[in-house]
């Protein structure tokens, strides 16, 4: 029989049962409704998660050092390459090189010191870091009083909650007492702040005495350390830490980065690095990779480590999750499955009953010249008909179970003055595989039945009454 | 409709068994419902199997329709031994070269007539195209055309019977195979259907064996009667039809 004509004739069978066989649906359609939620479920939070992550910047970001730099971010050193003194300087083609790398976004150089402000004649000694200007979409500036840089040479400081609590005297609270971040801004924004600073100046012309003595590449490479101040204007004040990755060495001024690139202050590493030829290319001892995804970042690390730098990244981290969450979904995709397989027994059920109720017109079929294979197939349609509708059913009402559930629990999260959040994530691709799940979970249940059907014998079939 | 005549011209025979056997197995006791048959039919002709409850003429012609398969013996149909068949060619058997009526008209309550009677165009696999023609043909001839729509049940059992023989057609059979098809109508209403059989006999040249246990109807109709009792043939009689079709014009006018 032709496929059109076995469907047809699977749907009036499916019709004539109408009761039997739509409860038989509606088991399946719940059954991939619970393995419609689950996963769904199971994807919505890993996606919830992944939009977190991503926005903090952990996941999408590789730090490059130069292996001369011995911090090692309390790793182990690297094994593999140069050793530290024969290695690359990490400087201005360096960087442009890591930034010509695929799937790299920019890689902006690091910049940070720790420095003294003046505020109100006040001294306050922190970390300063820079910012380059794609910072401006970081989650940690989206609920930031104030405004970003108005240029990447404006001189402007953004400050961390902290520091703004400490230039106003105030003693940090945790807790319900913890100072919001409009209260701390309303007095701060628009006044100015002074940066001392060293300033490292390169003596191009003009060697000090002491270089005729030297080697002539030593001598070459000898600077001078300046006292600098800059006038800051306090533009923004945020709260939350724009960089939770790099723990104890966290800044809380923040500078435009061709401002602060600028001012060419005096690094730390500066002081190791006398040894390194002279080149009026800036030097970094740090640079941030930004890539476009997490799934690059494995690639561009190792792309990195060839060239001779130092990474680090977060990636271990991110794989732990990844595999956190893919065990996860498997047990959901397991308990989801429970309902869907009791569901196949009601199609065994349906289909068996059917057979006692149709052994007539089985045998009145082959009388007529049905073929085993005939019979069977009518009856793998009616359970793949059955599986279809109920699949279609099914993804829709775990779709409708997943509104109503992010509805409520967004409901929740607003009375807990908690942005709304989604939840739940029917892909297209879930879509599809579940009504193909439940289609090919339906012919497996219309095995034993249509094999049965198959090997009636028409002899009996026609006797029966 | 043109209908495949008889059998083809190289077999004087449609059908041809030899000891044929049939034994049921039941418990300790073996059933021999057909016991060493040996028979002849040629194409074209009328026979019919005659015999009380229980003398296995069913059983026989079930092993000629391929719907069983003999313990002994073997069932030649237009040279091919059943016997010998896969259960895919004797479905194919079924299909395309015999047409069956039964007793209780077997047709398929949630169809309507032209879905019944098209049930095996579709196993044949036959264009959807062709079948509504070919299944209005069919009623046609047995004089049902305007009731194709309608659902066996709001039929009566003539008409049911006759929607079966369209069935039984379809296929355009060489041999049509009919288990007492009178047995559930009165005999107004089985005349009117032996007719019918009568006319496919004589005017298609199929080739028709039909069991009944009435001999009456067996002298109308048959031009052969064969006697069977307790499985075994007890008699083989010639017989000049009663009811012979005198005038094939008066036929249309009549259904």
């Amino acid at each position: 029989m032709k496929l059109p004509d076995l469907t047809e004739l699977a749907l009036r069978n499916l019709r004539e049962s109408l009761l039997r066989n739509s409860l038989t649906t509606i088991g399946i359609s719940v059954g991939v409704a619970s393995l419609v939620a689950m996963v769904s479920l199971g994807i919505g939070l890993q996606q919830l998660a992944n939009r977190r992550l991503m926005k903090s910047g952990l996941f999408d970001t590789v730090v490059v050092t130069s292996r001369r730099d011995l911090r090692n971010f309390g790793r182990e050193p690297e094994r593999g390459g140069p050793a530290p003194g024969e290695s690359r300087i990490l400087d201005e083609p360096a960087r442009q090189e890591v930034e010509r790398l695929p799937g790299v976004l920019e890689a902006t150089p690091d910049i940070r010191f720790i420095t003294e402000l003046r505020y109100e004649d006040k001294p306050h000694m922190t970390m300063v870091a820079a910012l380059p200007a794609s910072d401006r979409s970081h989650d940690a500036f989206q609920t930031m009083q104030g405004t970003f840089f108005t240029s990447e040479t404006a001189p402007e400081a953004i400050l961390q909650k902290s520091f703004a609590e400490e230039l106003l005297g105030k003693t940090p609270k945790t807790g319900v007492d913890e100072a919001k971040v409009a209260e701390l801004a309303a007095p701060l924004l628009g006044k100015e702040l002074i940066l001392r600073y060293a300033q490292r100046q390169t003596s191009a012309g003009q060697a000090p005495a002491t270089a005729a003595t030297l080697p002539d590449d030593l001598a070459s490479a000898a600077y001078s350390v300046v006292s600098r101040e800059q006038k800051l204007k306090i533009v923004g004040v945020a709260d939350l830490d724009p960089e939770s990755m790099r723990g104890p060495t966290r800044a809380r001024v923040f500078l435009p980065l061709k401002l602060a690139e600028s001012l060419h202050v005096m690094q730390p590493t500066d002081l190791r690095e006398i040894s390194r030829s002279a080149s009026d290319q800036a030097v970094y001892s740090s640079i941030n990779v930004r890539v476009k995804s997490p799934s690059h970042i494995q690639a561009i690390e190792d792309a990195i480590k060839k060239m001779g730098f130092n990474t680090f990244s977060i990636l271990d981290a991110s794989k732990s999750i990844s595999q956190f969450f893919g065990v996860l979904d498997m047990f959901l995709l397991i308990f989801g499955s429970l309902a869907l397989a009791v569901a196949s027994i009601g199609i065994v059920n349906t289909l068996v009953m059917a057979i006692l109720e149709r052994r007539r017109e089985i045998g009145i079929m082959k009388a007529l010249g049905a073929s085993d294979g005939d019979v069977k197939k009518l009856f793998f349609a009616e359970a793949g008909a059955m599986g279809i509708l109920g699949g279609i059913v099914g993804v829709a009402l775990g779709w409708a179970i997943g509104q109503v559930i992010n509805f409520g629990t967004n409901i929740y999260l607003r009375k807990q003055d908690f942005p709304p959040e989604h939840f739940w994530a029917v892909p297209w691709w879930l879509v599809g595989a579940a009504i193909v799940f439940a289609f090919i979970v339906s012919l497996v249940s219309g095995l034993y039945p249509a094999g049965r059907a198959a090997r009636l014998d028409p002899v009996q079939a026609l006797r029966y009454e | 409709m043109t209908l495949a005549s008889g059998s083809s011209p190289t077999s004087s025979f449609a059908i041809r068994t030899e000891d044929l056997c049939r034994h049921y197995r039941m418990g300790e006791t073996v059933i021999r419902a057909v016991d060493g048959i040996s028979l002849t039919v040629p194409a074209g002709e009328f026979v019919a199997l005659l015999g009380s409850s229980g003398s296995g003429k069913s059983s026989v012609l079930n092993l000629m329709a391929g719907l069983d398969r003999p313990t002994s013996g073997s069932v030649v149909v237009q040279g091919r031994n059943l016997a010998q068949l896969s259960r895919e060619e004797l479905a194919g058997y079924r299909l395309h070269t015999v047409g069956m009526v039964f007793q209780s008209f077997n047709l398929i309550a949630s169809m309507t007539l032209a879905e019944n009677v098209e049930l095996p165009l579709r196993f044949a696999e036959v264009d959807r195209s062709k079948r509504e023609g070919l299944a209005r043909e069919a009623l046609a001839r047995v004089g049902l055309q305007a009731r194709m729509k309608h659902r066996p049940s709001e039929l009566s059992g003539g008409e049911q019977q006759r929607a079966a023989l369209a069935r039984a057609l379809i296929n355009r059979p060489q041999l049509l195979l009919a288990d007492e098809p009178t047995g559930n109508l009165d005999s107004h209403t089985g005349t009117e259907i032996l007719n019918l059989v009568r006319d496919f006999n004589q005017q298609l040249g199929m080739t028709v064996v039909m069991v009944t246990h009435e001999r009456t109807l067996a002298e109308r109709y048959a031009g052969r009667m064969i006697f069977l009792a307790d499985g075994k043939m007890t008699g083989d009689e010639s017989n000049v039809p009663t009811n012979l079709l005198v005038n094939p014009a008066l036929q249309g006018a009549r259904s």
